[in-house]
């Protein structure tokens, strides 16, 4: 084995790691609505302390993909899971996994801002609350400064935390939203178009915030912005007509693709 | 010709109206419909409405003023000590003279004759064709049926003659307006529009209509009556033995009906919101498409039932069942089996009334419940919260103003609520906190005092109207206090 280059030893030694640090295994993953079939026996793993971003057309599947994460397709009634995923090995559609405690491992940040029709603190403290993550008055407190804080958002808010969270900027809601997802203390952060629905400069500072919590969190965003997935991510999938196409190094996708389609899309030519 | 054949061949005509006008607009775009403002449908529209409305209000008009004219020159007929009498008996002879002359239409000519020869014969001539006579006639009546006949007939030929000429000419005039450039379009959208406005003041004014009926005879109530002997008087009892004798004005007391009214809407309340409100739950949240597709409607039929329906369930079932439960239940705890439930309770009616406004309040919630946007569940569920939890702290709350607003809705609906009280609840008008004991209320001393054989003058009566206008004014506070609670929660979402 000496005929291996150093750079080769550095390589497989890099694939092992990151074998070892896959947060999340989807294998074989497929979705029916109904009749409809949604999704095509998807492989895609997602690596721990990494943005990986899902990219792909419109009704492609990145969606579908991203809420069987935390088993958000269960609320659809028709929707119907087969394959397996797996959560630090653990298979997330196993029977005796409650989905409750789940989806507190597994937070979701959705596409339009959507803060309950609550006070700023009670957004953030809704999610503690029901997982009774505080103990004390004082706890509950410190969780929502560190959680508006992370989130970047405490300097905009703090003097108006008993203030309606309906009443923010669009950028600030969907903050807040993230927020409160962070405050349940959760491993993987799933987004899904977080920035669809903002202005260019509340878009700046979330993916600010998407860079920033990388060091902590494993996120997966859904996006429709070449750029976003260029600028927020280090993995990125291509998915197209509910299959996944190629799935790499960020890097490696914006400059030189495996698949022609994944060119093609990145080209504008299609989608 | 009577009116119907005239209202049939003055819709002929607008129907040949409408005909021609298409078949004109089409040869004048010849062929090109581009050429024309308008599609030809509207130009045939054009020339319908002008034939028709014009003709149709005539008519109208014709149908109104031609009775009171004939009417007036025959009553100026009448002879000087016809017209010294009161107006009531001039009306009454004149019915008699409007009889007369339906018989005389009946009647040969010859028959018609021997009765102006001889009044005394005409009732049983007449009696003979099967038209009734109220009194024997006198001789200036025969007279003034031959007129009535002849002005009649008259009449109704000119408004045969002229219904047709304006149905005619109105069609011809539009006819001859059919150009190129001409605009039909937007003369018949107008037309429409007309229409529209006068459909939806014909509601308006009906409702303006009535309250200011209740309104004049509430007047007449309360200048019987003191205002404050009827708002705050704790004793109702309108002696109705003997009313019209000058010395028994009764008493008019408002309270203790009020509190009836009120204390049954709350029991009836105590029922319906909770089962409404979870029943609701259960289909916006819980029940799956099939479930909720088939147990919806059925929840729904709940709300077709007549409500006098409900109130002989109330009365053979429900209240005879609780009357006996008691009597039970009374005699296992102390031997003595007598009932404490009276079979026409406040409860009996509450019940059976809460029954009746479950599928309101669930009807109106579930609507409330499913407006609040998915995208919130979504953000509750996203963070691990199980269904009730999201239920309970984010779709409920956001859901409550709504929801309050149904609820007040329902309990306007129960308070104006009739048949249900009148059979099940009693007509005993008593202040008591006893829900086992009968109570009465605003609506049932309404139908009470309006029934039987009345002189619309007493107060005894007149307080029916009194009562009217409060009940109206209470649940007309509520309708409005909800819709305004309903439309801020509105604005929340949009």
């Amino acid at each position: 084995m000496n005929m291996m280059t150093e750079a080769a030893v550095e390589k497989a030694l890099d694939q092992r790691m990151n074998d070892l640090s896959y947060k999340m295994i989807g294998k074989d993953v497929s979705v029916y609505y109904g009749e409809k079939r949604a999704l095509f026996d998807v492989n895609l793993n997602v690596r721990q302390n990494t943005v990986t971003a899902l990219i792909g057309p419109s009704g492609c599947g990145k969606s579908t993909f991203l809420r069987t994460l935390n088993r958000m397709n269960d609320t659809i009634d028709n929707c119907r899971v087969t394959g397996r995923i797996t959560l630090d090995g653990d298979d997330i559609y196993d029977p005796s996994i409650d989905v409750v405690e789940l989806r507190a491992r597994v937070g979701m940040v959705f596409q339009k801002p959507n803060p309950f029709p609550k006070s700023i603190y009670e957004n953030i403290s809704y999610g503690p609350r029901i997982h009774g993550l505080a103990r004390s008055k004082a706890d509950m407190d410190q969780i929502v400064e560190a959680s508006l804080q992370r989130a970047g958002l405490w300097n905009e808010v703090k003097d108006r935390l008993q203030e309606s969270g309906t009443g923010l900027s669009g950028g600030q809601q969907q903050r807040l939203c993230i927020a409160r997802a962070i405050a349940v203390s959760p491993e993987v952060i799933l987004m899904d178009e977080p920035c669809s629905a903002l202005d260019p400069i509340a878009t700046a500072k979330v993916e600010e915030l998407i860079h920033e919590l990388r060091s902590n969190y494993t996120i997966v965003i859904v996006t429709h912005s070449m750029q976003q997935a260029a600028r927020v991510s280090q993995r990125t999938a291509m998915f197209h007509l509910g299959q996944l196409v190629e799935e790499n190094d960020t890097d490696k996708m914006f400059t030189n693709p495996d698949d022609q389609r994944t060119q093609d899309y990145i080209m504008g030519r299609f989608g | 010709m009577t009116t119907s054949t005239l209202l049939l061949i003055t819709a002929a005509i607008a129907m040949i109206g409408y005909l021609a006008g298409s078949r004109r607009a089409l040869s004048l775009s010849g062929g090109r419909s581009s050429s024309m403002h308008s599609r030809p449908g509207y130009y045939g529209s054009f020339v319908a409405i002008w034939s028709a409305l014009p003709a149709a209000l005539l008519l109208g008009v014709w149908l109104v003023a031609a009775p009171a004219i004939i009417n007036s020159s025959i009553r100026s007929e009448f002879p000087a000590e016809v017209k010294a009498q009161s107006q009531a008996s001039q009306g009454l002879s004149f019915g008699m003279i409007e009889g007369i002359a339906r018989g005389m239409r009946a009647l040969s000519a010859e028959e018609a004759a021997q009765a102006e020869r001889n009044p005394a014969d005409l009732r049983n001539l007449m009696g003979a064709r099967g038209v009734a006579i109220a009194g024997d006639p006198e001789a200036y009546m025969i007279k003034a049926a031959n007129d009535l006949n002849t002005m009649n007939a008259r009449s109704n030929l000119l408004r045969n003659i002229a219904v047709l000429l304006v149905a005619v000419g109105g069609a011809a005039l539009a006819y001859r307006l059919i150009a190129p450039r001409f605009r039909a379009r937007n003369r018949v959208e107008s037309v429409i529009l007309a229409s529209l406005v006068v459909a939806s003041s014909i509601a308006i004014l009906t409702t303006v209509g009535i309250i200011a009926s209740m309104l004049t005879e509430a007047t007449h109530f309360f200048a019987r009556v003191p205002a404050h002997e009827f708002f705050f008087g704790t004793v109702w009892d309108p002696r109705f033995a003997a009313a019209g004798a000058t010395a028994s004005e009764g008493q008019f007391g408002l309270i203790p009906l009020l509190l009836g009214t009120l204390y049954i809407g709350f029991v009836a309340m105590l029922f319906a919101v909770p089962i409404g409100l979870f029943a609701a739950i259960y289909m916006s949240e819980y029940a799956s498409q099939r479930v909720r597709s088939i147990t919806k409607p059925l929840l729904e039929v709940l709300a077709g039932i007549p409500t006098i329906v409900y109130g002989f369930f109330a009365l053979t079932t429900v209240g005879p069942f609780l009357r006996d439960i008691s009597s039970q239940i009374h005699g296992l705890a102390t031997g003595d089996y007598s009932n404490f439930i009276q079979a026409q309770s406040v409860l009996t009616a509450g019940f059976v009334m809460g029954i009746m406004l479950i599928p309101y309040v669930s009807s109106l919630s579930d609507d409330i419940i499913t407006a609040v946007p998915r995208a919130l569940r979504d953000g509750s569920l996203g963070l691990g919260a199980t269904r009730s939890e999201t239920i309970k702290r984010v779709v409920l709350p956001a859901a409550l103003p709504g929801i309050v607003g149904a609820i007040l809705m329902t309990a306007s609906r129960a308070i104006g609520e009739t048949m249900i009280v009148v059979l099940a609840a009693g007509v005993a008008a008593r202040i008591q906190l006893n829900p086992f004991e009968p109570m009465t209320t605003v609506t049932v001393k309404i139908v009470s005092q309006l029934t039987g054989d009345l002189e619309f003058t007493s107060p005894q009566t007149l307080v029916a109207f009194a009562l009217g206008i409060t009940l109206f004014i209470i649940t007309l506070c509520l309708n409005i206090y909800a819709l305004y609670i309903v439309r801020k929660y509105r604005e929340q979402y949009e």
